[in-house]
């Protein structure tokens, strides 16, 4: 018991318990009317102060320019709100280039991502060749880079390669996430070797094993780590920070970083381009809400 | 501990046994012995070697040259950078930001979270909406919370001095004051990542089985008793591994701290934490042989801090 516990934590301590999600949580637990009104008003004191700084960032955002700048503050502003911050930053600045550069660079990143790491996660699985465990062990072992600590030399690297300022030169880096192989391949472990037995005597070859078996066996993983990819993508900065200097090829996060400097003190239109880079994931939490919330769990324990 | 096979979950697609593949290894025969496995691990290995392996030892490399991005001359120079890393006063003052950032974060990103699951876990109405607003901040760019939270401190018309002075108390200098500028960067960043560390333990406590709580309850055991003499020693594990995960996350400060300041590392220099040093020494002094030194070392503290770690928490497992 002890064993398969420190060797998995991913799959003991979070798939059960991510897996009943459905049923929401426990509710066998009684108390007191006293208590209750104590838990609710704790929840809400938190959600007062977690909410707060959202609520008047769409508040400013929907502001005058010159009524967010009161004294003493105003709350909803004599003239009434306007769409005017979020018509003006679409029209004139780079967002929309942004945005677009941020969702074909977080595609890639993750459809890449995932396919190389369930690729080799497959291959330590299920294949035998010489020198698998030293190359597993080398693959375990980047768990440990920080990709924080690589930047001066893949810099350099990538310079001398002609890829700074390319959409390759943002990409690449971002390719490898040995914790995913990790986690997938312990998926994969876990999946009854009957199934491959019984195509391979029909003739199946490796390859499609692979896809036809394995991989249809294994989408609530895949989902998850594919979740976990995306949102890292979609929210990188250090990397897509030093690669680029063309605003053309600049991602939203790192694009926003010139907003601060570009809008000089115009709040309302900060906010507005703020807010506008934090909605889609923001929108999509609200649609997928369960399964981001496995997803994350599920790849967060298990990645470390 | 049976926990885990108890509870383990019929509708996740995780197969749970492990029986026939066992019996196969014992019987030596080998379903799997394809040959091409190779090609399968392929493409990986040489994305990781091109852009993990390659650059580390690049790195090193780099990191016994005086070299410089400006010009193409380097000189070997061995052991200079590090030698002259250990006297550099800002190598130490920036490690110790880190530090103090490391501590005074991974505190309230522990504690706060685990009442935060503790308080939604009890099954109160609205599981949705508690779910959403503690977690959704994670969801943003680093860029969109640090221009948020720009316009929250901002001095003038900000909505904390704003709320302070309606409060009759003195504005306070978020972005300013050196004593300030550390806590401002903890501040944001326990907003904003606190939904990660809250999620790790919602999935915690869901694991726990309900027959433990109505057990307990039969023995007449009381709200608080059941937190401390179940939920609590049930969840130490995953405490262990949140604060791990936290301590490793909060020493790679630096996104949201250059961005706060600009890039001028806070008031005084207060919110500087060390890879912004790396930053500022490769690619502003565009001295790349000292910044990878320094990296280094970085890099080696990280290493033991995992190691410290991974052992303590193995021996309070056993």
């Amino acid at each position: 018991m002890t064993t398969t516990e420190t060797a998995n934590p991913a799959t003991t301590t979070v798939l059960p318990g991510a897996g009943r999600e459905t049923a929401g949580p426990s509710t066998v637990q009684r108390y007191t009317p006293l208590a209750r009104a104590g838990m609710v008003t704790g929840l809400a004191v938190l959600a007062v102060l977690w909410l707060a700084p959202l609520v008047w960032a769409v508040l400013t955002s929907l502001k005058y320019e010159a009524d967010t700048t009161t004294v003493p503050l105003e709350v909803v502003p004599e003239r009434g709100f306007t769409l005017e911050a979020y018509t003006s930053v679409l029209a004139n600045g780079n967002l929309v280039t942004w945005f677009v550069n941020s969702t074909v660079v977080t595609l890639v990143v993750t459809v890449l991502t995932v396919a190389l790491c369930a690729a080799a996660a497959y291959g330590f699985s299920r294949t035998r060749f010489r020198g698998r465990r030293a190359l597993f062990a080398l693959t375990v072992a980047g768990i440990m880079v920080p990709p924080q600590i690589l930047i001066v030399p893949l810099y350099r690297q990538m310079v001398s390669w002609g890829l700074a300022d390319t959409y390759l030169g943002i990409i690449l880096p971002q390719l490898v996430v040995p914790a995913m192989v990790f986690i997938l391949k312990k998926f994969f472990d876990g999946i009854p070797h009957e199934l491959e037995e019984a195509a391979r005597i029909d003739g199946a070859g490796q390859l499609r094993i692979f896809l036809q078996i394995v991989l249809p066996l294994s989408r609530s993983i895949l989902a998850a780590v594919s979740i976990f990819v995306f949102i890292h993508a979609w929210n990188n900065f250090l990397w897509p920070f030093i690669i680029t200097s063309d605003p053309a090829l600049m991602t939203l996060p790192v694009g926003l970083v010139q907003v601060q400097s570009s809008f000089g003190v115009r709040y309302a239109q900060i906010m507005a381009s703020a807010i506008l880079a934090g909605l889609p994931l923001v929108v999509a939490f609200m649609l997928f809400q369960r399964q981001i919330v496995r997803g994350v769990a599920t790849t967060g324990l298990g990645g470390t | 501990m049976s926990t885990s096979s108890t509870v383990r979950d019929p509708g996740a697609t995780a197969p749970g046994s492990t029986g026939p593949q066992r019996a196969d290894r014992r019987t030596g025969r080998s379903l799997v012995g394809g040959r091409g496995g190779i090609w399968f691990v392929l493409p990986f290995m040489v994305v990781y070697a091109a852009f993990v392996l390659w650059p580390l030892l690049y790195g090193l490399g780099l990191s016994f040259f005086d070299t410089s991005l400006v010009s193409d001359e380097s000189q070997f120079v061995g052991l200079d950078n590090y030698a002259r890393l250990l006297g550099d006063s800002e190598v130490w003052r920036t490690l110790w930001v880190t530090v103090l950032f490391t501590a005074g974060s991974t505190i309230p990103l522990v504690a706060i979270a685990l009442v935060m699951a503790l308080l939604v876990q009890t099954g109160v109405r609205g599981q949705w909406f508690w779910r959403f607003v503690y977690f959704a901040p994670f969801l943003l760019p680093v860029a969109t919370v640090v221009l948020i939270w720009q316009w929250l401190f901002s001095g003038d018309f900000g909505l904390f001095n704003g709320v302070l002075t309606g409060l009759g108390l003195p504005e306070v200098g978020w972005l300013t004051e050196p004593e300030m500028g550390l806590w401002s960067v903890i501040i944001l960043t326990v907003w904003w990542t606190i939904g990660f560390n809250f999620l790790l333990y919602l999935a915690a406590l869901q694991g726990i089985p309900d027959q433990l709580y109505e057990a307990a309850e039969i023995d007449g055991a009381g709200g608080w008793r059941r937190l401390f003499s179940i939920t609590l020693p049930l969840l130490t594990r995953t405490t262990a591994l949140v604060v791990v995960l936290q301590v490793l996350a909060s020493l790679k400060l630096f996104d949201q701290a250059y961005i706060l300041y600009r890039g001028s590392g806070g008031p005084g220099g207060s919110a500087t934490p060390i890879l912004q040093y790396v930053y500022d020494t490769g690619f502003v002094d565009y001295r790349l042989g000292y910044a990878s030194a320094i990296s280094y070392v970085f890099f080696v503290l990280i290493i033991l801090i995992a190691l410290v770690q991974a052992r303590l928490s193995r021996r309070s497992e056993s």
